[in-house]
């Protein structure tokens, strides 16, 4: 990390407490049993960080909604709440959110680990019981809960395609669940990708939507329309169901390359420290969203230009000499956008993957990636899955080498770079490995 | 480009096909292709190719013709709503039925299985017609299956051990002419202790995505069918095949259905 942390609030920028909305602590006010239950979690999260497991902040949030299982909903109540959700790009969203509304200078709650399900949410709160505002990643599945709960001011919506399908909900299921949440969001504005369809569907029944024209690399999750089922059609303009009237919204903001043009038609240049296209679009929602909050978009930019690695993600660590730079690719979309990133060929890759729960038990879908672009520079492969890697690329014609693990390619590395793509628990074995230097 | 979108009526081949090329057509990768069903499309380009077999592959979209000349039909696995639409435009298009009936091979997986048969269960559970090209019947079991399966083929095919993934709620019932491909010895299968089914030249299976990938043998039969006998391959080629289906056939713990 880079030393950004605005989670917890523990360092509230001073300036903020004088400009606080709310007069009186939001803590003081919550029920007994819930200040009680607050209390409890956050000792609990305490001692889980001293016993070295994690950074505490779920176990905090399980124990506190055990006692008080509204916990969610109280700590929420009088705060201007945003909640972030997505296949891609929630945790880097929600960072690039948390900093663009730092030019408010008021106390902003974060689960910015990527804790995203209810106990992680609540333990955010919890950590920060004064911040007025809070910006919560959410997993995909819990957003109808945790809007009910937290009556957000803005949902963010991102991109939906296939991820861990062994265990997450088919996603036009997940995006009809959004939709009937979102229909009855009162006081809610919707910040949503009009050129993903099955975010444009979800959005589309909610009272209050800014649509933005985020892009989607990833086309083969919404061939289908998801209003009537036929077949959808793409040109420059967007897309369109060739037999119902659905079609991609018009939209307030767009990103056209790296420039994006503001909802009162102004351009600017989208330059940030985090790279690819992928991050240039988490980018623009993040300053849609800020306007809502009042925070102009040429500031905002600013704020944006300061983050430069995420939960360990884009970072760059030394290692014998060599830099490695670590990037999370935890679905097919998500590969895409990670060999948008890599260095010019001959700089080598390393990819690593596991099967773990966390990271979907089924290897199949790493026949959905291309690995053709792959083909021109070294690729080391390692990973509990290594072999499944090790078929696709051959199936690809890319020549590969098996290695044991990090430091198995970096002293094979000759050159000063090594990028290296991982998924989920592969990343934070890397992450573990290499000392949370990460 | 990503895992596609396929370029109209695209073609994969490297090598210039002769009019004996192997055609091998993927009926709607846009639809039905939600598991890495390219994989089985690679695989059987690649042990064609290895065996000096001019391979010509046909991608065909939803808003294309299914076109009836090929020699291997693949239909992979679909959410429901996909599911639904390629039923709708096959049984509309016709042209996947034709070659059927003309002794195509058809390798059907999952959602791709069930479309087959006559009838299949849609987002609400409710009936939904299927191609009735093989005499089958599927519908939403109570739970769903989900995860590592084994299975032994039926001996008369000569394949070894399946080792795959499944992922589905469907259970599937075999009317008379059709038999099954395998029996479960992990896993759920077709929900009675069978695994998918076989007629003629035509397989569908439970065992979703690239299930040819860890199955060569399988890989094998098809290309058999469509092409007649085939040597054995290099050790060289095989190796990586076969140290990953070793892996898998020893990750899972036979009988633990």
């Amino acid at each position: 990390m880079t030393g950004h942390r605005p989670a917890g609030g523990r360092h509230a920028a001073a300036p903020g407490r004088a400009g606080r909305r709310i007069a009186s602590s939001p803590m003081s006010k919550l029920p007994l049993r819930a200040r009680l239950a607050t209390t409890i979690g956050g000792a609990a999260g305490r001692m889980s960080r001293l016993a070295g497991r994690g950074d505490g902040s779920v176990i905090g949030g399980v124990i506190g909604l055990r006692v008080e299982p509204d916990l969610l909903a109280l700590l929420a109540a009088g705060r201007r709440v945003v909640l972030v959700t997505g296949t891609n790009g929630k945790t880097t969203t929600t960072r690039l959110i948390t900093a663009a509304l730092g030019v408010l200078g008021q106390e902003i709650a974060s689960n910015a680990f990527g804790a995203n399900m209810e106990a992680g949410l609540t333990a955010a709160l919890g950590q920060a019981p004064d911040a007025p505002l809070a910006v919560l990643e959410t997993d995909e599945k819990y957003l109808p809960t945790v809007l009910a709960a937290t009556r957000a001011r803005v949902v963010a919506l991102l991109n939906l395609s296939r991820d861990q399908m062994d265990r997450a909900a088919e996603i036009w299921m997940v995006a009809r669940r959004w939709r009937e949440a979102l229909a009855s969001a009162t006081n809610c504005t919707v910040v949503a990708n009009a050129d993903d369809p099955l975010i444009a569907w979800a959005a589309a029944a909610a009272p209050d939507v800014i649509w933005v024209a985020a892009g989607q690399r990833w086309h083969e999750d919404s061939w289908c329309c998801p209003q009537c089922g036929s077949h959808l059609s793409r040109d420059e303009l967007g897309w369109r169901c060739g037999e119902c009237e659905f079609t991609r919204p018009p939209a307030k903001w767009v990103l056209d390359g790296s420039s994006v043009i503001d909802s009162a038609g102004r351009v600017h240049e989208v330059s940030l420290s985090l790279p690819g296209q992928a991050n240039r679009s988490n980018a623009v929602i993040a300053l849609a969203v800020s306007e809502v909050f009042g925070v102009e978009p040429a500031q905002a930019l600013a704020k944006l230009r300061d983050v430069a690695s995420v939960a360990g993600r884009y970072t760059q660590v030394e290692r014998h000499g060599r830099q490695v730079r670590l990037l999370l690719a935890k679905n097919p979309a998500g590969w895409l956008e990670a060999f948008d990133v890599l260095d010019e060929p001959p700089v080598p890759v390393l990819l690593s993957v596991n099967a773990r729960e966390p990271d979907g038990r089924d290897t199949s879908w790493l026949w959905d990636v291309d690995y053709r672009v792959l083909r021109g520079r070294p690729v080391f492969v390692t990973g509990e899955r290594r072999l499944d890697l090790a078929v696709r690329l051959e199936a690809d014609q890319v020549p590969f080498e098996l290695v044991e693990g990090v430091d198995d390619a970096v002293d094979q590395v000759s050159g000063g770079r090594l990028d290296v793509i991982a998924n989920y628990t592969a990343f934070q074995q890397i992450r573990v490995f290499l000392g949370r230097a990460a | 480009m990503a895992a596609g979108p396929p370029p109209a009526g695209g073609t994969h081949a490297r090598n210039s096909p002769g009019p004996s090329a192997l055609r091998l057509v993927w009926v709607y990768p846009d639809l039905l292709s939600t598991y890495g069903d390219r994989g089985n499309l690679l695989v059987l380009e690649r042990r064609a190719r290895l065996r000096g077999i001019d391979v010509e592959s046909v991608l065909v979209n939803a808003d294309q013709p299914v076109p009836r000349q090929g020699d291997v039909y693949l239909m992979g696995g679909g959410e429901d709503l996909p599911q639904i639409l390629a039923a709708r435009r096959l049984r509309a298009d016709g042209g996947l039925a034709a070659a059927a009936e003309g002794g195509a091979v058809v390798f059907a997986v999952c959602a791709g299985y069930q479309l087959l048969g006559t009838e299949f269960g849609g987002e609400e559970g409710q009936p939904v017609p299927g191609l009735e090209i093989l005499n089958i019947r599927s519908g939403r079991g109570q739970r769903r299956g989900v995860g590592e399966i084994l299975a032994d083929v039926s001996p008369a095919l000569g394949v070894p051990r399946l080792t795959g993934f499944e992922n589905h709620q469907g259970v599937t019932e075999l009317g008379p002419g059709v038999a099954a491909l395998a029996k479960v010895v992990t896993g759920v299968g077709n929900g009675d202790g069978t695994e998918g089914a076989r007629a003629g030249r035509m397989i569908g299976t439970y065992l979703h995505g690239p299930v040819l990938v860890r199955n060569p043998g399988l890989a094998d039969l098809l290309l058999t069918w469509a092409a007649g006998p085939l040597p054995a391959l290099r050790a060289d080629d095989e190796e990586w095949t076969q140290r990953l289906r070793e892996q898998r056939l020893a990750a899972v713990p036979a009988g633990s259905a």
